[in-house]
């Protein structure tokens, strides 16, 4: 968790806009999802330049370049590696992490096991519309068994995966829900995982009205807000996140692990570890 | 081939005999009579305690690898003793010293002609109560090669500590029992220079390459263990974090390439030590750092390969992926060590490199350099001008992939205002904003390329000693065997020309033809099967007409002799 200084200037959303265009389709939730980001980040009152935003490749990895912080758009699956590596060797900074289910869930899913076990104080993203958008509609880990694609006629008959779950099962210390087209309760959700330390995690359904038309008319309906306030006891936790709709939009769990940081011990030249070497 | 002025040994056992051990001692024992030393290991393919061989050679003058041949063998056992047969040349002025109740002798053993010398080893440590077998054959030892007992003894008293004088009243009972019982045999006895060895360092070249990149400046490793560099990282785990960085243990090598590239993007100089595998898997992540300008030092401790190959022997096969490996026109840095003390020089060196020109460097070190130990003489210091070009000061528009005449743009880190920007493996502008104009992916192609070519590398991109018509062209662990044989080659009068390219890549062709100014015969060597750096040679370089190839893979050490005879007789067709 990073300390916000009691006098910290007042920043607006448009302070993090960067003057890049995105290329999503008109109506795709991750236009709604970076104005979550934005309003959060005015909300922590966090200088830009003190706020990195890693991803890794799909459309919802496009985000950082869209924003006036530092960003890294890095390979595709890796992002938290990446943002694990820039946190540990500049603990100062506030590092963010957005994905997508695929790059997420599929080719950057041990990377997901292992950020939540070692539970360093980053906040991960995922943009999860149950879909590739960038790669034009194939399935995802949490694509309904039936949906049918090009790739996969008829749907892929697998059951999904089930990421908040798995989060929690690996250890992640913070984990919600959000819905972007709720741009002021996903903004809360960002701004709440940033202030909780360790490893949170944020999934937030955002629909691709390209690949996915039934999201942008369904999911609205869906969602609705959880029912029962968050826990810290990973036992409900677990039971609630495995009998949950896929719709509950909120904090979920929140845990009380310390967060991974390791640190150097002293700072000596190089040449004082010669002594080891001298016979 | 005359013998140098050294002497080579090897002692054999099973598994928990204490070949290692008692291998490092008489390391230590001679070295601390004033002489310098090289150790290598060999094992069984068994996890632990399987059979192993520990390859010592030692000398008065500094050695970096092994000659032709072993003057001396010592067999605490036969058991799988004939796996080590082709590690292990052995000849009619060569000397066994086996237990008679070990059994019968294996016949590669009994075939080499080598004089036997028969020690009831086993029977003798047994009447001294807490003794080991290996201790009796320290003793035969020190006597055979003229070694002083009390050298001996009190390297043990080193390595098992004064703390338990009973062990240590034993195994000074067992070495004296073994001197005592050493056969009388005719082993030139190796001049004990006396000269303190105060000043010498013992290191192997794994520690070698970790401390040289310390002293780069490096602040963040991150790594997955893998043979034969895992020692590199075990290295850097307790040193690193007493130097201001820390290390981290990935899940796999995709998550350390990342996360150096993290951490190098926040400013932190950064590294990861693998083998051939895990390079492959990081190679994508690599071609990321290039198109992002990110600096970072990979170091590859080469095996033999492909795939899993031998994990724990040497091979020069991985310079087609370091120097090929990446996708798309990526160019980058690919530096090689040319002895086990010049993994320090060049690791530092691959970190200078790195961080200056904010590309990817990959250092081709490999087992028979990484795990193998030397006594030399302290290195020199080396100071390099390391620094990364940083933004001076906040301006509106900052481009951080700015098309400079240099290619070298500045690189801003987080934190710094005025500097944002988002590293980018999409093809970028100058402002690094994602972008699919040709005339945008040429600019940077031509930047990233410009960086390396119109960078001045110096003297060190090779070693060149001496001249001569025939010149034998090399890089990396072949260099050493290949300096012996030269040296030879001139004692006999024939005059060859020594050149190590320190520098694989980026090629450069003016120096190289520089070096070859009056040469008229060339000879490559190297250890891979295919030829790689031959190939590569002749993709990049003008050679003279008359040049030849010697290439072949590991496990087996290119011996001094073997090029010795290339050097006079020609390259068989
Ligand atoms: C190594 C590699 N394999 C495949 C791809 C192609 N690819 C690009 S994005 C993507 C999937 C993205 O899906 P998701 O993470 O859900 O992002 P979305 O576009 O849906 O936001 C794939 C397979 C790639 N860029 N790199
Ligand atoms: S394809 Fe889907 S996810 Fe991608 S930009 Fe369009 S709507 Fe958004
Ligand atoms: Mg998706």
């Amino acid at each position: 968790m990073n300390m916000i200084p009691a006098t910290a200037p007042a920043f607006k959303p448009a302070d993090y806009k960067s003057s890049v265009k995105p290329v999503w389709c008109p109506g795709c939730g991750d236009h709604s999802v970076l104005l979550s980001f934005q309003r959060a980040l005015a909300e922590l009152a966090l200088p830009p330049e003190q706020v990195a935003i890693v991803s890794g490749i799909g459309c919802s990895s496009r985000i950082p370049a869209y924003t006036n912080c530092y960003g890294f758009h890095g390979v595709h699956g890796r992002s938290l590696a990446l943002a694990s590596g820039l946190k540990v060797a500049r603990p100062d900074l506030t590092v963010l992490v957005a994905s997508g289910d695929g790059d997420g869930f599929s080719i950057g899913g041990n990377h997901l096991l292992h950020a939540c076990r070692r539970n360093i104080d980053l906040t991960y993203i995922v943009m999860d519309n149950r879909i590739y958008g960038m790669t034009k509609g194939q399935p995802s880990p949490t694509t309904e068994p039936d949906w049918d694609t090009a790739i996969s006629p008829g749907g892929t008959g697998l059951s999904p995966f089930h990421p908040l779950v798995i989060a929690l099962a690996s250890g992640a210390n913070f984990i919600a829900r959000g819905f972007a087209g709720n741009i002021g309760g996903c903004a809360k959700l960002i701004a709440e995982a940033v202030r909780t330390p360790g490893f949170s995690f944020v999934q937030i359904l955002s629909p691709c009205v390209t690949f996915r038309p039934d999201q942008q008319r369904g999911w609205k309906d869906l969602v609705h807000p959880a029912a029962v306030p968050e826990t810290d006891d990973p036992a409900r936790a677990a039971r609630r996140l495995m009998t949950d709709d896929g719709f509950n939009i909120g904090v979920l769990y929140r845990g009380k692990r310390e967060p991974y940081q390791p640190a150097p011990k002293a700072y000596l030249a190089p040449s004082h570890l010669e002594a080891e070497f001298a016979l | 081939m005359n013998r140098p002025a050294s002497l080579s040994i090897a002692l054999t056992g099973s598994g928990g005999a204490g070949v290692m051990t008692a291998g490092q001692t008489l390391l230590d024992a001679a070295t601390s009579s004033g002489l310098y030393g090289l150790m290598t290991r060999s094992t069984g393919p068994q996890i632990r305690g399987g059979e192993a061989a520990a390859m010592i050679r030692l000398s008065s003058h500094p050695v970096q690898s092994h000659g032709d041949r072993f003057d001396i063998l010592l067999a605490l056992d036969f058991d799988n003793v004939e796996r080590f047969a082709e590690e292990l040349p052995l000849d009619s002025e060569s000397l066994i010293v086996a237990d008679p109740a070990a059994g019968e002798m294996p016949a590669f053993l009994k075939a080499s002609g080598a004089a036997i010398g028969l020690v009831p080893m086993a029977q003798l440590a047994k009447s001294i109560a807490g003794s080991r077998i290996s201790m009796v054959a320290l003793g035969i030892l020190a006597r055979i090669i003229g070694l002083p007992e009390s050298a001996v003894i009190a390297a043990v008293a080193e390595s098992i500590g004064r703390k338990k004088p009973e062990a240590l009243a034993a195994s000074e009972k067992a070495v004296m029992a073994g001197s005592a019982a050493a056969p009388e045999v005719n082993v030139p006895k190796l001049a004990l220079p006396h000269t303190p060895r105060a000043g010498r360092w013992s290191i192997t070249g794994n520690e070698a390459a970790a401390f040289g990149a310390l002293k780069g400046g490096v602040k963040f490793v991150a790594g997955y263990p893998i043979t034969p560099a895992t020692e590199i990282l075990e290295w850097m785990a307790a040193a690193l974090p007493q130097c201001g960085g820390v290390l981290v243990q990935a899940e796999d090598e995709l998550a350390s390439i990342n996360m150096i590239i993290g951490a190098s993007f926040g400013g932190a100089p950064s590294l990861t030590a693998t083998a051939g595998p895990g390079l492959s898997l990081m190679t994508e992540a690599i071609g990321l750092a290039v198109a992002s300008e990110i600096p970072l030092v990979i170091v590859d401790v080469m095996r033999s390969g492909p795939s899993t190959g031998i994990a724990t022997k040497s091979e020069q096969s991985d310079l087609n992926i370091a120097v090929y490996g990446l996708h798309g026109d990526a160019p980058h840095v690919v530096t090689a060590p040319l002895s086990v003390a010049d993994c320090l020089l060049t690791a530092q060196w691959s970190v200078h490199l790195a961080e200056t020109l904010q590309t990817p460097v990959i250092m081709l070190s490999d087992q028979s350099l990484g795990q193998a130990r030397v006594v030399i003489d302290r290195p020199g210091d080396l100071a390099f001008a390391t620094q990364r070009l940083a933004p001076e000061a906040a301006s509106v528009g900052y481009a951080r992939y700015a098309t400079t005449e240099s290619g070298i743009s500045a690189m801003s880190v987080p934190g710094f205002p005025g500097g944002q920007y988002t590293a980018d493996g999409l093809t970028h502008n100058a402002r690094g904003t994602p972008t699919s104009q040709a005339k945008d992916h040429v600019a940077q192609l031509d930047k990233r390329q410009r960086k390396l070519d119109s960078f001045d590398f110096g003297a060190h991109w090779a070693e060149i000693d001496g001249e001569g018509e025939l010149a034998v062209l090399t890089w990396g662990s072949s260099t050493e065997p290949l300096r012996e044989a030269i040296a030879e080659a001139r004692a006999g009068g024939t005059d060859v020309k020594l050149i190590a390219l320190r520098l694989i890549a980026p090629a450069q062709p003016g120096r190289l033809t520089a070096a070859l100014a009056g040469v008229k015969r060339v000879i490559v060597l190297e250890q891979s099967h295919s030829g790689q750096f031959w190939r590569y040679l002749r993709a990049h370089y003008d050679l003279p007409k008359d040049a030849i190839p010697i290439h072949c893979p590991g496990p087996l050490p290119i011996r001094p002799g073997e090029i010795l005879t290339y050097i006079q007789q020609g390259v068989p067709a």
